[in-house]
């Protein structure tokens, strides 16, 4: 223990020494310093803001394609691990093949893939390949519509409240009622209907709807108006997606398959219906042996993003190199960098085991 | 083969040249028979000579592929509000247990009755109660399964399909994954079972008890039923070679 202690401590003083001779000192000042690079893409940011705001806009860079990415990666996973299991060979194994294809491929490859060989390849912005009359498609990127608040919006987020309150008391009205039949069923079964009613309502009786659809037009060289998504957010989004949908596909199809066949024969045996079967014994049996392998891969897929720099997306790694290279201040940055992926994970891994435990809060 | 001359309306099960493959293995060749209600059977034979499917075939766990199956009145094929029927007439008993390990005892009894009879859950707790009485375990009720022995699993695993009223049990080798010690007290519930009147099923190797309970036995070898006979003559007075065969087997331990 003393010779650990002893250890740092000499690690240390070596460190200021050496960052003595580079004229450095250790803190954080520089960040109030003009940083004086442009950041592609993220939220409003001049090359005249401070590094702080540099590194702020890289995190938020990290945080949009992790969540989005999560979320597109469960929905491939629950997708494909579910095809897997069915009855039907093509399904099985087309799904197969995915997985197979996708996991076994390196992921910085397959970024790369998707960046030259898919999204680079995609026509010039005069030829966009156009969807829907607001969607367009092209080598600068994905142009999407995004939705502007009206006057209207007020009035409407007024019935939205209204509509909660209303959907809480029949969602209470409900469950008295439910325990006083002495019987299972839906609690949400009445406030559910009656808020998306209400919701419905207010979007037509509100003065203008609450949002109008700004759609990207071709001014000039390029598409102005709407969102857009960049060839590089894209074919990271995609690639972390794809790649880690692979994984949590046999993380689902093996938590399912986990439930051995006596327990669906039991169900059956007392005359539960198939529905009833996987909602009352199929899924509270698997959800708790999916869930801890699913939080890796949530992580994993954060982490991964910072891959990110080989197809220049200004991610928080990126950003943060660009700062060390410009001010030498490599060791703040390698911290504050690894602080910001250490909240991030914590925070995922808490969320995952309350929502585990929530699951959890009946039987065990 | 002994001959059953049952008028219909007396069969509770009726099967007419039932065939079942898995693949291209021929599982079942052609099962002709009918039971009584009321009628406790006892169905033995080698591993592999179809006993367990024949059973499971009768509440649809395993299709058959040709004949029929006509159970108390209805007959089972690919209709499904059939087969709920009728599986909330049979119910079954597992090797395996196969009880909800993530629900109580008591809620593994009540959960059939509440979420298919539609009970109210203070009277399907009543009922599920008087049963784990009467396998006589009423104080493991707010255990969970993995929290009591074998026998005592087996036990619940019985009141939980008593608890649907079936009109028959089938028992798919109900001791044969429990420890010595335990068959006793699952065997005591099924003696007092059969004595309630019970039309019972049972595929056991256990032919004391065969010889004590059953009405009837009937021996199962490569997917046809090659004896059927009353258990003294089944023991004292085999009729093939097969069942002979068996029974010195079985009997030498």
């Amino acid at each position: 223990m003393l010779g650990v202690i002893l250890l740092l401590v000499i690690l240390y003083t070596n460190m200021l020494k050496g960052l003595r001779g580079l004229g450095l000192t250790l803190n954080l000042d520089f960040l109030q310093d003009e940083a004086g690079f442009d950041i592609s893409e993220g939220i409003p940011y001049e090359p005249s803001d401070v590094y702080l705001k540099a590194f702020w806009v890289g995190i938020l860079n990290t945080l949009k394609v992790s969540i989005i990415g999560i979320v597109c990666a469960t929905l491939l996973g629950l997708l494909f691990g579910i095809a897997r299991l069915s009855s039907n060979w093509l399904i099985r194994t087309i799904a197969t093949a995915y997985v197979e294809c996708f996991r076994n491929v390196p992921l910085l490859l397959q970024i790369l893939f998707w960046y030259t060989a898919v999204v680079g390849q995609l026509p010039r912005v005069r030829e966009s390949i156009a969807l829907f009359g607001g969607v367009f498609i092209n080598n600068r990127g994905i142009y999407l519509p995004s939705p502007e608040p009206t006057a209207g919006l007020r009035i409407w987020l007024g019935f939205l409240g209204a509509g909660l309150l209303l959907a809480v008391i029949l969602y209470v009205v409900r469950w008295r009622k439910l325990r006083q039949l002495d019987r299972p069923g839906f609690r949400a079964k009445w406030a559910l209907p009656a808020f998306l009613i209400v919701a419905l309502c207010g979007w037509f009786l509100a003065p203008s709807r609450p949002f109008t659809l700004d759609l990207p037009v071709l001014q000039g060289f390029n598409f102005r108006g709407g969102m857009r998504f960049s060839p590089e957010f894209s074919a990271l989004l995609i690639a972390l997606s794809v790649y880690t949908g692979a994984f949590i596909a046999e993380i689902v199809r093996s938590g399912i398959q986990s439930v051995v066949k006596g327990q669906r024969e039991a169900a059956r045996a007392i005359g539960l219906k198939e529905s009833q079967t996987l909602r009352l014994i199929v899924l509270p049996q698997s959800i708790p042996i999916i869930v801890p392998p699913l939080t890796s891969q949530y992580l994993n897929l954060t982490k991964n993003s910072s891959l990110a720099v080989a197809i220049g997306f200004p991610d928080l790694v990126s950003v943060g190199n660009t700062m060390m290279t410009q001010t030498g201040q490599s060791i703040p940055v390698f911290a504050m960098i690894m602080v910001s992926y250490l909240v991030m994970s914590l925070t995922t891994s808490a969320a995952m085991n309350w929502y585990n435990r929530w699951i959890n809060r009946v039987g065990r | 083969m002994a001959e059953h001359e049952n008028a219909p309306n007396d069969s509770i099960i009726v099967c007419e040249d039932v065939h079942k493959w898995f693949d291209d293995f021929h599982v079942l060749k052609g099962i002709t028979t009918s039971f009584e209600k009321g009628e406790r059977a006892v169905i033995c034979g080698p591993s592999g000579s179809g006993k367990s499917t024949f059973i499971r075939t009768l509440n649809r766990l395993e299709e058959h592929q040709r004949g029929t199956i006509v159970i108390d009145g209805v007959e089972l094929s690919d209709d499904l509000r059939n087969i709920n029927l009728i599986r909330q007439e049979v119910g079954m008993v597992f090797q395996q247990f196969n009880l909800f390990p993530h629900l109580t005892n008591l809620q593994n009894i009540t959960l059939g009755p509440i979420r298919v009879r539609k009970m109210t859950k203070s009277e399907a707790e009543e009922i599920a109660l008087s049963l784990l009485e009467r396998v006589d375990i009423a104080d493991q009720a707010y255990k969970y399964p993995s929290e009591i022995s074998g026998g005592q699993q087996q036990r619940v695993a019985i009141a939980r399909a008593l608890a649907m009223e079936p009109k028959i049990m089938l028992f798919d080798e109900p001791t044969s994954a429990l420890d010595p010690e335990m068959i006793t007290e699952v065997l005591d519930v099924m003696r007092e079972l059969a004595r309630s009147g019970m039309t019972m099923l049972v595929v056991t190797h256990e032919m004391g008890f065969a010889r004590e309970v059953a009405d009837r036995i009937l021996f199962f070898d490569e997917g046809a039923i090659v004896e059927d006979a009353a258990p003294a003559d089944f023991f004292d007075n085999p009729q093939h070679e097969r069942t002979k065969l068996f029974i010195s087997q079985t009997l030498q331990h």
